[in-house]
């Protein structure tokens, strides 16, 4: 199994849009007390729209808090939206399909067949006193799919799969008896039971050591080959996003500020935001002097947030027309799209010497 | 457990940093296991090493090789099923492990503090976060400080871990996980320990926020001349942030060093196997593989080396004896056989 397959990216077709989000908005109250009404909102997922293709990858990464998680608990419908959009297209008849519609009680059992997330945290997601076995198997008990012997097969294979070797001795332990990243691990195999084909993969694979979470990439985008299962790939961890995605959308404070084929973002980022992102990833290498990151990371929220750049505020370049409204996100060419007055339509930066935050070059 | 250990009682500790006379913690063979239905899980097998007052020493390893076994062993906070049958936790010439628990109880959070792997799902949702570290503060703090003088040092923390204060008395379900991680290592600093175990710290957090944080631990540890032990599964981290690093495989440490010699002339065949296959995300976008060979089976490892099975360097001594942890350099120790065969060139790319 190998997490990267060249031929993937080479042969790149426009398969059908398995996932539509349009202008989604998520805003929760600040709490103020019991009794007072509030007037104020966290905006933390305000207006963000993508598609993605069946059996593609789209990365989300961001600071913490800009919302990340927020968008996939609405994808799965554990979080209603305020405003927008989410369409899935439906296997069988290929019609594109609104989550809000998804209300029958065979509709939704449907839905949470195919649609799975993988929890940033793995406790969220883990009954305490359910042996591994049991929170694996779950979800075909629930669904009554496969006879016993079928489900303990399937349950071994996915533990295999997923490093807990040998399977066997993992089944009867709980989930406290285990390290973190095994129970990351089983929370994985726990999505993955019922080949769903469509995964929202929160953090999937952050507390696993190079090795392992290499052959979980390799699980995963061998799914997307062989069953067509599309992810939306939650992650920190760029050099993890590089190998998973073949898109990246970024985020800041509720919004996404660029968008891009994932070797192009990575190859030209454009926004400032992401510029300082790329700086910051960590390097192998203890002799490497990292030059200091030109931004502060704040990890602020948006409460009712003025009608200006998101960035404005730890922008280094920031302008007059940043302090207008926040900047539309704009096609610069290739697919590459970005939210910032100082890009031009050519995707040339226009501000101040792009080298300060070019850090890595 | 094993005929072969390689250091007895009383036998110098093994130490990343030569010369060493007095280093804050030292532990020595080290033997922790978990007693479940089906048998012992060998977690932590015969552990030595020293962390100098001061410095950082990085524990990185596979996902279950036992790091966060041995730092719940440093804080004496064990579920009921762990067994420790053997070794030494000594704090400032101290055994910590002859210590009953009234007395552990206050040398935790005032000498070692920890911040927990996963430790930001820990906060209690029905309290203000501010509620818990003030509780932490009263509980810890001699003589007991006002609710004053908590919250201005509260706030201090939070400033240091780039929280806002307006935060503070806010519930944990405001928070994002990265707040509640900060919020956390606020709450781990709040003592002032000399050591700190931070298990994990930055793995929820954005890359720039990570920096931030680690580059604010390393500031606080300097000041303050704290020692403290990484976590982590990244190695570019530990690369980053730590003197020192210790490398587990299977519940032992199998070779331990300055964190720049490890990385320039890896003598563990393990150790040289990760630092090849760390993804990036410059250069050319290359196969990646795993390790061949699967995770260990801790409820029946293998014998003698326990990377034997895995090893590409493997002959018949390594499945018959267990190499000892040995200095081959002034501060570098390896336990391998082979180590003089691993080749001096990784297969990574280059920056
Ligand atoms: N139930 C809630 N009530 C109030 N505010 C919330 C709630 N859930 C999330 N938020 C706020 O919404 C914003 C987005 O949070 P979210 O968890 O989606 O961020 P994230 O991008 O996943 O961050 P991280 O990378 O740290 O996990 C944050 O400001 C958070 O404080
Ligand atoms: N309470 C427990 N009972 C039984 N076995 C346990 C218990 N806690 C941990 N283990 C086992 O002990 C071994 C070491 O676990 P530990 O949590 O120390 O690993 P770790 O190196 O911190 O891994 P990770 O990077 O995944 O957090 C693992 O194989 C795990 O399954
Ligand atoms: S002792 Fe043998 S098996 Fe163990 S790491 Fe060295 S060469 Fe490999
Ligand atoms: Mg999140
Ligand atoms: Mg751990």
């Amino acid at each position: 199994m190998t997490a990267t397959d060249e031929t993937r990216v080479a042969t790149e077709t426009n398969g059908e849009v398995r996932v539509r989000v349009e202008d989604l908005k998520k805003l929760f109250p600040v709490s103020k007390g019991l009794f007072r009404r509030t007037t104020e909102f966290v905006h933390a997922v305000d207006g963000i729209s993508f598609e993605i293709r069946a059996g593609r990858s789209l990365g989300l990464v961001g600071e913490s808090g800009c919302g990340k998680t927020t968008t996939g608990r609405m994808l799965v419908k554990l979080e209603e939206a305020t405003e927008g959009t989410i369409l899935l297209r439906d296997e069988d008849t290929g019609k594109m399909l609104d989550v809000v519609d998804i209300t029958s009680k065979d509709d939704r059992k449907e839905f949470r067949r195919n649609v799975q997330m993988i929890f940033q945290d793995p406790y969220e997601s883990m009954n305490p006193r359910r042996t591994i076995y049991d929170v694996v198997a779950e979800p075909l008990t629930v669904h009554d799919l496969g006879t016993t012997e079928e489900r303990e097969r399937r349950v071994v294979d996915l533990l295999g799969l997923v490093g807990l070797t040998p399977p066997e001795p993992f089944l009867f332990r709980y989930p406290h008896e285990l390290s973190g990243g095994q129970r990351q691990r089983v929370a994985i195999a726990r999505a993955l039971v019922m080949e769903p084909s469509f995964v929202v993969a929160d953090e999937p694979t952050s507390m696993l050591d190079v090795s392992i979470r290499i052959s979980i990439m390799g699980l995963m985008l061998d799914l997307a080959k062989e069953l067509g299962v599309t992810y939306l790939y939650i992650t920190h961890d760029l050099a993890v996003a590089r190998y998973m995605c073949d898109q990246i959308a970024v985020m800041y404070l509720g919004k996404i500020v660029e968008m891009a084929p994932t070797e192009e973002l990575l190859e030209n980022p454009m926004h400032p935001y992401t510029r300082a992102l790329l700086s910051a990833v960590p390097v192998p290498d203890p002799s490497y002097d990292r030059p200091p990151v030109q931004i502060e990371g704040g990890v602020a929220r948006a409460i009712n947030p003025p009608d200006e750049c998101r960035f404005i505020q730890r922008c280094p370049f920031a302008e007059e027309v940043c302090a207008t409204a926040h900047p539309p996100l704009y096609d610069r060419g290739g697919d590459h799209l970005v939210a910032c007055y100082l890009v031009d339509e050519n995707g040339g930066w226009t501000g101040p010497e792009r080298a300060r935050l070019d850090l890595r070059s | 457990m094993t005929d072969t250990r390689a250091r007895t009682a009383g036998e110098e500790t093994p130490s990343p940093m030569p010369g060493d006379e007095a280093p804050l913690l030292e532990v020595k063979n080290l033997v922790m296991n978990y007693e479940i239905k089906t048998g012992m899980v060998s977690a932590v097998e015969d552990v030595s090493f020293a962390v100098p007052k001061g410095r950082s020493l990085g524990l990185v390893g596979e996902s279950g090789c036992g790091k966060t076994s041995i730092a719940l062993t440093l804080m004496q906070l064990l579920p009921n099923n762990a067994r420790i049958l053997g070794g030494e936790v000594v704090l400032d010439g101290q055994n910590l492990l002859e210590l009953g628990e009234e007395e552990m109880r206050k040398r935790r959070w005032d000498d070692i503090a920890m911040v927990f792997q996963g430790a930001m799902n820990s906060w209690n949702p029905v309290y203000t976060v501010g509620d818990q570290i003030r509780e932490a503060i009263y509980l810890h703090w001699e003589p007991r400080p006002s609710y004053d003088e908590a919250m201005a040092k509260i706030s201090e923390l939070y400033e240091l871990v780039g929280l806002n204060p307006g935060m503070i008395e806010r519930y944990p379900h405001e928070y994002s996980g990265g707040m509640k991680q900060r919020a956390v290592i606020a709450m781990a600093l709040s003592c002032s320990p000399k050591l700190i175990i931070a298990d994990e710290p930055t793995t929820a957090l954005d890359v720039i926020v990570q920096e931030q944080i680690l580059e604010e631990l390393r500031k606080v540890q300097h000041e303050f001349g704290m020692s403290v032990i990484y976590i982590s599964h990244d190695i570019a981290v530990i690369a980053e942030i730590t003197d020192l690093i210790g490398v587990m495989y299977a519940g032992k440490v199998v070779e331990l060093g300055s964190t720049r010699e490890i990385f320039a002339n890896p003598r563990h065949p393990y150790t040289w196997l990760i630092l090849s296959s760390t993804p990036s995300i410059t250069g050319p976008r290359r196969q990646l593989a795993p390790l061949e060979g699967e995770p260990p089976n801790l409820l029946d490892p293998p014998p003698a080396c326990r990377f034997h099975p895995r090893c590409p360097f493997a002959t018949d001594i390594c499945h018959e004896r267990e190499p000892p942890l040995e200095e081959i350099k002034p501060g570098h120790w390896a336990a391998c056989w082979h180590h003089e065969e691993v080749p001096t060139e990784l297969v990574t790319e280059s920056r």
